[in-house]
Protein backbone atom coordinates (compact mmCIF):
# COMPACT_ATOMS: atom_id res chain seq x y z
CA UNK A 1 0.00 0.00 0.00
CA UNK A 2 2.79 2.69 0.89
CA UNK A 3 4.74 1.37 -1.72
CA UNK A 4 1.61 1.79 -4.21
CA UNK A 5 1.02 5.63 -3.04
CA UNK A 6 5.30 6.01 -2.88
CA UNK A 7 4.79 5.34 -6.55
CA UNK A 8 2.00 7.18 -7.76
CA UNK A 9 3.38 10.49 -5.73
CA UNK A 10 6.84 9.62 -7.56
CA UNK A 11 4.65 9.47 -10.89
CA UNK A 12 2.86 12.99 -9.94
CA UNK A 13 6.36 14.55 -9.70
CA UNK A 14 7.79 13.12 -12.69
CA UNK A 15 4.93 14.55 -14.50
CA UNK A 16 5.94 16.96 -17.13
CA UNK A 17 3.17 19.70 -15.63
CA UNK A 18 4.41 19.36 -12.55
CA UNK A 19 8.05 19.66 -13.85
CA UNK A 20 6.54 22.91 -15.62
CA UNK A 21 5.61 24.55 -12.03
CA UNK A 22 7.98 23.12 -9.72
CA UNK A 23 11.46 23.40 -10.85
CA UNK A 24 13.13 21.52 -8.39
CA UNK A 25 12.39 17.78 -9.76
CA UNK A 26 12.04 14.76 -7.95
CA UNK A 27 14.50 13.19 -5.70
CA UNK A 28 15.36 12.61 -1.62
CA UNK A 29 18.74 13.82 -2.22
CA UNK A 30 19.65 16.75 -0.28
CA UNK A 31 20.26 18.10 -4.32
CA UNK A 32 16.66 18.21 -4.48
CA UNK A 33 15.58 19.71 -0.60
CA UNK A 34 17.96 22.38 -1.63
CA UNK A 35 16.47 22.99 -4.64
CA UNK A 36 13.03 23.00 -3.33
CA UNK A 37 13.40 25.90 -1.40
CA UNK A 38 16.22 27.88 -3.46
CA UNK A 39 14.06 27.94 -6.42
CA UNK A 40 10.72 28.67 -4.85
CA UNK A 41 10.29 32.47 -4.72
CA UNK A 42 8.57 32.48 -1.34
CA UNK A 43 10.89 29.73 0.39
CA UNK A 44 13.67 30.93 -0.53
CA UNK A 45 13.38 33.77 2.05
CA UNK A 46 14.33 31.22 4.09
CA UNK A 47 17.86 29.24 4.26
CA UNK A 48 18.26 26.11 3.01
CA UNK A 49 19.81 24.27 6.13
CA UNK A 50 19.38 25.48 9.47
CA UNK A 51 21.19 24.52 12.66
CA UNK A 52 19.69 21.59 14.51
CA UNK A 53 20.10 23.34 18.06
CA UNK A 54 17.67 26.17 16.81
CA UNK A 55 14.83 23.81 16.04
CA UNK A 56 14.80 22.76 19.74
CA UNK A 57 11.52 23.75 21.49
CA UNK A 58 13.14 25.91 24.26
CA UNK A 59 15.02 27.83 21.65
CA UNK A 60 12.27 29.84 20.11
CA UNK A 61 8.87 28.83 21.76
CA UNK A 62 8.12 28.61 18.08
CA UNK A 63 6.20 32.07 19.08
CA UNK A 64 7.63 33.58 15.58
CA UNK A 65 5.80 31.04 13.25
CA UNK A 66 2.84 30.79 15.83
CA UNK A 67 2.84 34.69 15.17
CA UNK A 68 2.91 34.01 11.32
CA UNK A 69 0.03 31.47 11.74
CA UNK A 70 -2.36 33.67 13.38
CA UNK A 71 -1.27 36.36 10.75
CA UNK A 72 -2.30 33.70 7.77
CA UNK A 73 -5.60 32.89 9.41
CA UNK A 74 -6.28 36.71 10.06
CA UNK A 75 -5.20 36.81 6.09
CA UNK A 76 -7.99 33.84 5.06
CA UNK A 77 -10.32 34.93 7.59
CA UNK A 78 -10.43 38.79 7.00
CA UNK A 79 -10.86 38.74 3.54
CA UNK A 80 -14.03 36.10 3.65
CA UNK A 81 -15.24 38.43 5.94
CA UNK A 82 -15.24 41.11 3.26
CA UNK A 83 -17.33 39.84 1.11
CA UNK A 84 -20.67 40.65 4.03
CA UNK A 85 -19.32 43.48 5.32
CA UNK A 86 -20.02 47.04 4.25
CA UNK A 87 -17.41 50.12 5.52
CA UNK A 88 -21.13 52.37 5.93
CA UNK A 89 -22.75 54.14 8.87
CA UNK A 90 -25.04 52.26 9.45
CA UNK A 91 -24.94 48.74 7.18
CA UNK A 92 -21.75 47.88 9.05
CA UNK A 93 -23.52 46.77 12.03
CA UNK A 94 -26.03 45.78 10.19
CA UNK A 95 -23.67 43.43 8.50
CA UNK A 96 -22.42 42.47 11.77
CA UNK A 97 -25.91 41.11 12.39
CA UNK A 98 -26.31 39.46 9.22
CA UNK A 99 -23.22 37.12 10.07
CA UNK A 100 -24.67 36.24 13.34
CA UNK A 101 -28.11 35.42 11.85
CA UNK A 102 -27.88 35.08 8.02
CA UNK A 103 -24.46 33.86 7.15
CA UNK A 104 -23.80 30.10 6.88
CA UNK A 105 -20.71 29.89 10.03
CA UNK A 106 -20.56 33.80 10.06
CA UNK A 107 -20.58 34.03 13.60
CA UNK A 108 -17.69 31.36 13.05
CA UNK A 109 -15.65 33.36 10.60
CA UNK A 110 -16.27 36.28 12.74
CA UNK A 111 -15.21 34.86 16.09
CA UNK A 112 -12.10 32.89 14.70
CA UNK A 113 -10.83 36.49 13.36
CA UNK A 114 -11.72 38.47 16.92
CA UNK A 115 -9.60 35.76 18.46
CA UNK A 116 -6.56 35.42 16.12
CA UNK A 117 -6.44 39.19 16.35
CA UNK A 118 -6.04 38.90 20.29
CA UNK A 119 -3.93 35.99 19.95
CA UNK A 120 -1.36 37.50 17.12
CA UNK A 121 -1.21 40.53 19.68
CA UNK A 122 -0.02 38.85 22.60
CA UNK A 123 2.18 36.40 20.07
CA UNK A 124 3.78 39.68 19.20
CA UNK A 125 4.61 40.71 22.55
CA UNK A 126 5.44 37.43 23.57
CA UNK A 127 7.84 36.75 20.73
CA UNK A 128 9.55 40.10 21.35
CA UNK A 129 10.40 39.22 25.07
CA UNK A 130 11.66 36.07 24.40
CA UNK A 131 14.02 37.26 21.78
CA UNK A 132 15.40 39.95 23.99
CA UNK A 133 16.10 37.82 27.05
CA UNK A 134 17.78 35.08 24.99
CA UNK A 135 20.18 38.13 23.44
CA UNK A 136 19.31 37.31 20.08
CA UNK A 137 19.19 41.11 19.19
CA UNK A 138 22.92 41.25 19.15
CA UNK A 139 25.51 41.36 16.28
CA UNK A 140 24.21 41.27 13.28
CA UNK A 141 21.18 40.97 13.90
CA UNK A 142 20.08 44.40 15.28
CA UNK A 143 17.82 45.60 12.10
CA UNK A 144 16.09 42.78 12.27
CA UNK A 145 14.97 43.43 16.16
CA UNK A 146 14.46 47.12 14.71
CA UNK A 147 11.74 45.80 11.57
CA UNK A 148 10.26 43.12 14.11
CA UNK A 149 9.53 46.65 16.45
CA UNK A 150 8.08 48.33 13.36
CA UNK A 151 6.31 44.98 12.75
CA UNK A 152 4.96 45.28 16.32
CA UNK A 153 3.16 48.80 16.02
CA UNK A 154 1.60 47.75 12.54
CA UNK A 155 0.41 44.86 14.62
CA UNK A 156 -1.24 47.17 17.33
CA UNK A 157 -2.64 49.68 14.11
CA UNK A 158 -3.89 46.58 12.37
CA UNK A 159 -6.09 45.44 15.61
CA UNK A 160 -6.90 49.06 16.55
CA UNK A 161 -8.42 49.66 13.10
CA UNK A 162 -10.68 46.25 12.92
CA UNK A 163 -11.33 47.01 16.47
CA UNK A 164 -13.84 50.15 15.15
CA UNK A 165 -15.46 48.38 12.11
CA UNK A 166 -18.18 46.26 13.69
CA UNK A 167 -19.29 49.72 14.41
CA UNK A 168 -20.86 48.89 17.89
CA UNK A 169 -20.64 50.78 21.00
CA UNK A 170 -17.63 48.79 21.70
CA UNK A 171 -15.89 49.96 18.78
CA UNK A 172 -17.03 53.20 18.91
CA UNK A 173 -15.82 54.44 22.53
CA UNK A 174 -13.01 52.32 22.22
CA UNK A 175 -11.99 54.27 18.84
CA UNK A 176 -13.11 57.73 20.34
CA UNK A 177 -10.70 57.05 23.82
CA UNK A 178 -8.04 56.40 21.61
CA UNK A 179 -8.29 59.24 19.11
CA UNK A 180 -8.31 61.47 22.27
CA UNK A 181 -5.00 60.16 22.72
CA UNK A 182 -3.90 61.34 19.79
CA UNK A 183 -4.87 64.59 20.16
CA UNK A 184 -3.27 65.33 23.36
CA UNK A 185 -0.09 65.57 20.61
CA UNK A 186 1.26 69.07 21.19
CA UNK A 187 1.15 71.28 18.39
CA UNK A 188 -0.41 69.26 15.56
CA UNK A 189 -2.32 66.80 17.92
CA UNK A 190 -5.54 68.39 16.47
CA UNK A 191 -4.20 67.92 12.95
CA UNK A 192 -3.21 64.12 13.28
CA UNK A 193 -7.03 63.66 14.97
CA UNK A 194 -8.27 65.38 11.59
CA UNK A 195 -6.33 63.58 9.35
CA UNK A 196 -6.71 60.17 11.19
CA UNK A 197 -10.79 60.45 11.43
CA UNK A 198 -11.84 62.15 8.72
CA UNK A 199 -13.79 64.28 10.73
CA UNK A 200 -13.32 65.99 14.27
CA UNK A 201 -15.43 62.68 15.59
CA UNK A 202 -15.65 59.40 14.87
CA UNK A 203 -18.10 59.05 11.93
CA UNK A 204 -19.12 57.46 8.51
CA UNK A 205 -15.38 58.90 7.01
CA UNK A 206 -13.59 57.64 10.32
CA UNK A 207 -15.22 54.52 9.17
CA UNK A 208 -14.07 54.37 5.90
CA UNK A 209 -10.70 55.33 6.66
CA UNK A 210 -10.00 52.82 9.03
CA UNK A 211 -11.82 50.26 6.34
CA UNK A 212 -9.00 50.89 3.95
CA UNK A 213 -6.28 50.94 6.39
CA UNK A 214 -7.36 47.97 7.70
CA UNK A 215 -8.43 46.02 5.10
CA UNK A 216 -5.53 47.05 2.03
CA UNK A 217 -2.38 49.79 3.54
CA UNK A 218 -1.74 47.93 6.47
CA UNK A 219 -1.64 44.45 6.11
CA UNK A 220 0.43 45.12 2.66
CA UNK A 221 2.76 47.11 4.96
CA UNK A 222 3.27 44.27 7.06
CA UNK A 223 3.82 41.53 4.82
CA UNK A 224 6.35 43.73 2.80
CA UNK A 225 8.09 44.29 6.73
CA UNK A 226 7.42 40.68 7.12
CA UNK A 227 9.05 39.24 3.94
CA UNK A 228 12.02 41.55 4.97
CA UNK A 229 11.96 40.10 8.55
CA UNK A 230 12.07 36.56 7.01
CA UNK A 231 14.91 37.47 4.41
CA UNK A 232 17.05 38.83 7.33
CA UNK A 233 17.03 35.46 9.46
CA UNK A 234 18.71 33.92 6.65
CA UNK A 235 21.07 36.58 5.77
CA UNK A 236 21.91 37.44 9.63
CA UNK A 237 23.22 33.63 9.82
CA UNK A 238 19.95 32.44 10.59
CA UNK A 239 18.16 31.52 13.90
CA UNK A 240 20.09 32.93 17.04
CA UNK A 241 21.89 29.89 18.70
CA UNK A 242 22.12 31.23 22.01
CA UNK A 243 26.17 30.87 21.81
CA UNK A 244 26.87 34.39 20.86
CA UNK A 245 31.16 33.30 20.37
CA UNK A 246 30.46 30.31 17.90
CA UNK A 247 28.20 33.12 15.46
CA UNK A 248 29.07 33.17 12.14
CA UNK A 249 29.11 37.49 11.76
CA UNK A 250 28.60 37.15 8.03
CA UNK A 251 26.45 35.25 5.56
CA UNK B 1 63.98 23.36 10.12
CA UNK B 2 65.88 23.02 6.95
CA UNK B 3 63.05 21.60 4.79
CA UNK B 4 63.18 23.05 1.81
CA UNK B 5 60.20 25.61 0.71
CA UNK B 6 57.64 24.22 -1.41
CA UNK B 7 56.13 28.02 -2.37
CA UNK B 8 57.24 31.36 -3.22
CA UNK B 9 55.73 34.50 -1.39
CA UNK B 10 54.98 36.57 -3.15
CA UNK B 11 52.39 40.01 -3.74
CA UNK B 12 49.42 40.45 -6.13
CA UNK B 13 45.85 40.84 -6.17
CA UNK B 14 45.13 39.29 -9.42
CA UNK B 15 43.19 35.64 -8.30
CA UNK B 16 43.12 34.91 -11.74
CA UNK B 17 47.04 35.01 -11.86
CA UNK B 18 48.31 34.16 -8.29
CA UNK B 19 45.17 31.48 -6.97
CA UNK B 20 47.60 30.52 -4.00
CA UNK B 21 47.36 33.19 -1.13
CA UNK B 22 49.23 33.04 2.03
CA UNK B 23 47.60 34.32 5.09
CA UNK B 24 49.55 36.21 7.57
CA UNK B 25 48.43 36.34 11.07
CA UNK B 26 49.31 40.33 12.36
CA UNK B 27 49.87 40.89 16.07
CA UNK B 28 46.02 41.92 16.86
CA UNK B 29 44.13 39.34 14.33
CA UNK B 30 43.63 35.78 16.60
CA UNK B 31 44.29 32.68 14.08
CA UNK B 32 41.73 30.74 16.70
CA UNK B 33 39.06 29.08 14.50
CA UNK B 34 35.79 30.85 15.87
CA UNK B 35 33.17 29.14 14.14
CA UNK B 36 32.93 25.72 15.09
CA UNK B 37 30.93 22.88 12.88
CA UNK B 38 27.80 21.69 13.89
CA UNK B 39 24.85 19.88 13.22
CA UNK B 40 22.66 21.32 10.42
CA UNK B 41 19.43 20.15 8.83
CA UNK B 42 17.31 20.31 5.76
CA UNK B 43 15.00 23.41 6.15
CA UNK B 44 12.67 21.30 3.69
CA UNK B 45 11.55 18.96 5.29
CA UNK B 46 12.79 18.99 8.97
CA UNK B 47 11.94 23.19 9.76
CA UNK B 48 8.68 23.36 7.38
CA UNK B 49 7.67 20.46 9.05
CA UNK B 50 8.07 21.94 12.65
CA UNK B 51 6.61 25.07 12.00
CA UNK B 52 3.64 23.50 9.86
CA UNK B 53 2.91 21.15 13.09
CA UNK B 54 3.15 24.29 15.65
CA UNK B 55 0.90 26.29 13.23
CA UNK B 56 -1.76 23.87 13.00
CA UNK B 57 -1.83 23.55 16.56
CA UNK B 58 -2.21 26.98 16.57
CA UNK B 59 -5.31 26.86 14.28
CA UNK B 60 -7.29 24.25 15.71
CA UNK B 61 -6.95 25.71 19.69
CA UNK B 62 -7.88 29.19 17.86
CA UNK B 63 -10.84 26.95 15.71
CA UNK B 64 -12.08 25.30 19.34
CA UNK B 65 -12.21 28.70 20.97
CA UNK B 66 -13.99 30.68 18.52
CA UNK B 67 -16.52 27.79 18.31
CA UNK B 68 -17.16 28.23 22.01
CA UNK B 69 -16.76 31.71 22.68
CA UNK B 70 -19.12 34.46 20.98
CA UNK B 71 -16.66 36.96 20.40
CA UNK B 72 -18.54 40.78 21.86
CA UNK B 73 -21.10 42.59 20.31
CA UNK B 74 -22.86 45.27 21.61
CA UNK B 75 -25.70 48.33 20.71
CA UNK B 76 -25.48 49.93 17.43
CA UNK B 77 -22.78 52.43 18.09
CA UNK B 78 -24.52 55.62 19.25
CA UNK B 79 -22.14 59.40 19.59
CA UNK B 80 -24.73 60.63 22.03
CA UNK B 81 -24.60 57.66 24.40
CA UNK B 82 -20.82 57.17 26.45
CA UNK B 83 -20.55 54.09 28.13
CA UNK B 84 -19.24 53.94 31.50
CA UNK B 85 -16.23 53.40 31.65
CA UNK B 86 -15.38 53.63 27.55
CA UNK B 87 -12.10 51.44 27.43
CA UNK B 88 -9.94 51.16 24.64
CA UNK B 89 -8.84 47.67 23.13
CA UNK B 90 -6.77 45.41 26.37
CA UNK B 91 -3.52 46.01 25.06
CA UNK B 92 -4.29 49.82 25.16
CA UNK B 93 -5.56 49.58 28.50
CA UNK B 94 -2.23 50.07 30.36
CA UNK B 95 -2.09 53.67 28.56
CA UNK B 96 -5.38 53.89 29.56
CA UNK B 97 -4.42 53.39 33.42
CA UNK B 98 -1.78 55.75 33.01
CA UNK B 99 -3.77 58.23 31.56
CA UNK B 100 -6.02 57.98 34.82
CA UNK B 101 -2.80 59.68 36.40
CA UNK B 102 -0.96 61.71 34.39
CA UNK B 103 -1.78 64.69 31.38
CA UNK B 104 -2.63 62.93 27.97
CA UNK B 105 0.56 64.24 26.82
CA UNK B 106 2.64 62.04 29.41
CA UNK B 107 0.91 59.34 29.11
CA UNK B 108 -0.49 59.58 25.72
CA UNK B 109 2.24 60.43 23.88
CA UNK B 110 5.57 61.04 25.53
CA UNK B 111 5.39 57.56 27.48
CA UNK B 112 4.75 55.43 24.51
CA UNK B 113 6.67 57.25 22.03
CA UNK B 114 9.97 56.93 24.51
CA UNK B 115 8.91 53.28 24.63
CA UNK B 116 9.33 52.78 21.35
CA UNK B 117 12.87 54.81 20.71
CA UNK B 118 13.93 52.50 23.98
CA UNK B 119 13.00 49.30 21.92
CA UNK B 120 14.57 50.24 19.00
CA UNK B 121 17.87 51.42 20.26
CA UNK B 122 18.18 48.44 22.47
CA UNK B 123 20.69 46.14 19.87
CA UNK B 124 22.82 49.59 19.25
CA UNK B 125 24.27 49.88 22.82
CA UNK B 126 27.15 48.08 23.75
CA UNK B 127 26.46 47.92 27.12
CA UNK B 128 23.33 45.89 26.03
CA UNK B 129 25.69 43.70 23.47
CA UNK B 130 27.83 42.80 26.18
CA UNK B 131 25.60 42.22 28.87
CA UNK B 132 27.90 42.01 31.56
CA UNK B 133 26.08 41.90 34.92
CA UNK B 134 25.08 45.04 36.41
CA UNK B 135 26.81 44.36 39.99
CA UNK B 136 30.12 42.96 38.51
CA UNK B 137 32.08 46.18 38.59
CA UNK B 138 32.39 49.38 40.76
CA UNK B 139 29.69 48.08 43.00
CA UNK B 140 29.60 50.78 45.98
CA UNK B 141 29.59 53.64 42.96
CA UNK B 142 26.57 51.88 41.06
CA UNK B 143 24.58 50.98 44.52
CA UNK B 144 24.66 55.03 44.82
CA UNK B 145 23.74 55.95 41.77
CA UNK B 146 20.44 52.66 41.55
CA UNK B 147 19.23 54.09 45.03
CA UNK B 148 19.42 57.60 44.20
CA UNK B 149 17.00 56.95 41.23
CA UNK B 150 14.89 54.49 42.63
CA UNK B 151 14.12 56.99 45.42
CA UNK B 152 13.66 59.41 43.40
CA UNK B 153 11.31 57.53 40.78
CA UNK B 154 9.10 56.31 43.71
CA UNK B 155 8.69 59.59 45.24
CA UNK B 156 7.40 60.63 41.89
CA UNK B 157 5.15 57.60 41.98
CA UNK B 158 3.87 58.26 45.24
CA UNK B 159 3.60 61.98 44.46
CA UNK B 160 0.81 61.26 41.95
CA UNK B 161 -0.70 58.33 43.89
CA UNK B 162 0.32 55.68 41.01
CA UNK B 163 0.46 52.99 43.27
CA UNK B 164 0.01 50.63 40.88
CA UNK B 165 2.74 51.43 39.55
CA UNK B 166 4.91 51.76 42.37
CA UNK B 167 4.06 48.36 43.35
CA UNK B 168 6.16 46.72 40.58
CA UNK B 169 8.47 48.80 41.09
CA UNK B 170 9.96 48.32 44.54
CA UNK B 171 9.28 44.29 43.64
CA UNK B 172 12.19 45.04 41.02
CA UNK B 173 14.08 47.08 42.82
CA UNK B 174 14.58 44.59 45.95
CA UNK B 175 15.24 41.93 43.71
CA UNK B 176 17.91 43.98 42.03
CA UNK B 177 19.55 44.68 45.52
CA UNK B 178 19.03 40.86 46.86
CA UNK B 179 21.51 40.61 43.46
CA UNK B 180 23.92 43.48 44.48
CA UNK B 181 24.20 41.32 47.95
CA UNK B 182 25.25 38.09 45.85
CA UNK B 183 28.37 36.46 45.03
CA UNK B 184 29.35 34.98 41.79
CA UNK B 185 29.91 32.14 44.28
CA UNK B 186 26.52 32.47 46.08
CA UNK B 187 25.35 28.74 47.45
CA UNK B 188 21.91 29.00 45.59
CA UNK B 189 21.59 28.65 41.92
CA UNK B 190 19.05 31.74 41.92
CA UNK B 191 21.58 34.12 43.51
CA UNK B 192 24.04 33.59 40.81
CA UNK B 193 21.59 33.36 38.11
CA UNK B 194 20.81 37.05 39.94
CA UNK B 195 24.31 38.68 40.14
CA UNK B 196 24.76 37.05 36.01
CA UNK B 197 21.87 39.36 35.13
CA UNK B 198 22.66 43.01 33.00
CA UNK B 199 20.79 46.40 33.40
CA UNK B 200 19.00 45.63 30.11
CA UNK B 201 17.80 42.59 32.11
CA UNK B 202 16.54 44.64 35.08
CA UNK B 203 15.22 47.28 32.89
CA UNK B 204 13.25 45.03 30.38
CA UNK B 205 11.80 42.93 33.35
CA UNK B 206 10.63 45.96 35.00
CA UNK B 207 8.93 47.30 32.07
CA UNK B 208 6.95 43.72 31.52
CA UNK B 209 6.05 43.61 34.93
CA UNK B 210 4.03 47.05 35.13
CA UNK B 211 2.69 46.33 31.37
CA UNK B 212 1.50 42.93 32.81
CA UNK B 213 0.09 45.12 35.74
CA UNK B 214 -1.39 48.22 34.14
CA UNK B 215 -3.44 46.04 31.35
CA UNK B 216 -4.58 43.63 33.93
CA UNK B 217 -5.70 46.50 36.67
CA UNK B 218 -6.74 48.62 33.16
CA UNK B 219 -8.76 45.65 32.30
CA UNK B 220 -10.42 43.46 35.30
CA UNK B 221 -9.92 45.91 38.13
CA UNK B 222 -11.83 49.25 36.45
CA UNK B 223 -15.48 50.22 36.27
CA UNK B 224 -17.51 53.10 36.31
CA UNK B 225 -15.77 56.87 36.17
CA UNK B 226 -12.14 54.49 36.45
CA UNK B 227 -13.03 53.39 39.85
CA UNK B 228 -11.21 50.58 41.80
CA UNK B 229 -13.72 47.59 41.33
CA UNK B 230 -12.96 43.54 42.04
CA UNK B 231 -14.23 42.10 38.75
CA UNK B 232 -15.85 38.82 41.14
CA UNK B 233 -17.86 41.71 42.37
CA UNK B 234 -19.08 43.17 39.17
Amino acid sequence: MANTLDQLIDQVRENRIWRSIFRGGTGDSNLHKSLLVQQNVFLHLFSIKARKRTLEFSATWYLGALTFGTFMILVITGVLLMLYYHPSVPQAYADMKDLQYVVSSGVFLRNLHRWSAHAMVFLVFAHMFKVFYRGAYRTPREFNWVIGVILLLLTLLLSYTGYLLPWDQLAYWAVTVGSNIASAVPLIGAKIRFLMLGGTAVNANALLRFYVLHCVILPLAAILFLAVHFWRIRKDGGIYAGDHSSEVSNQ
Amino acid sequence: MNTPKDFVAGLDSDARKTPRRIAFITKRTSPQVRVKDEERVMTYPEVFFRAAVAIEVLAITLVVVALLWDAPLEGLADPMHTPNPAKAPWYFLGLQEMLHYFPPVVAGVLVPGLVVMALIVIPYFNINIEAEGIWVRDKAKRLRIFGVVVVVFCVFLAVFRVWVALVPTVIVAAFMYLAAQAEPQSSTGFRRWLVRKPLSFWIMTWFLFELVVLTAVGTFFRGPGWSWVLPWRA
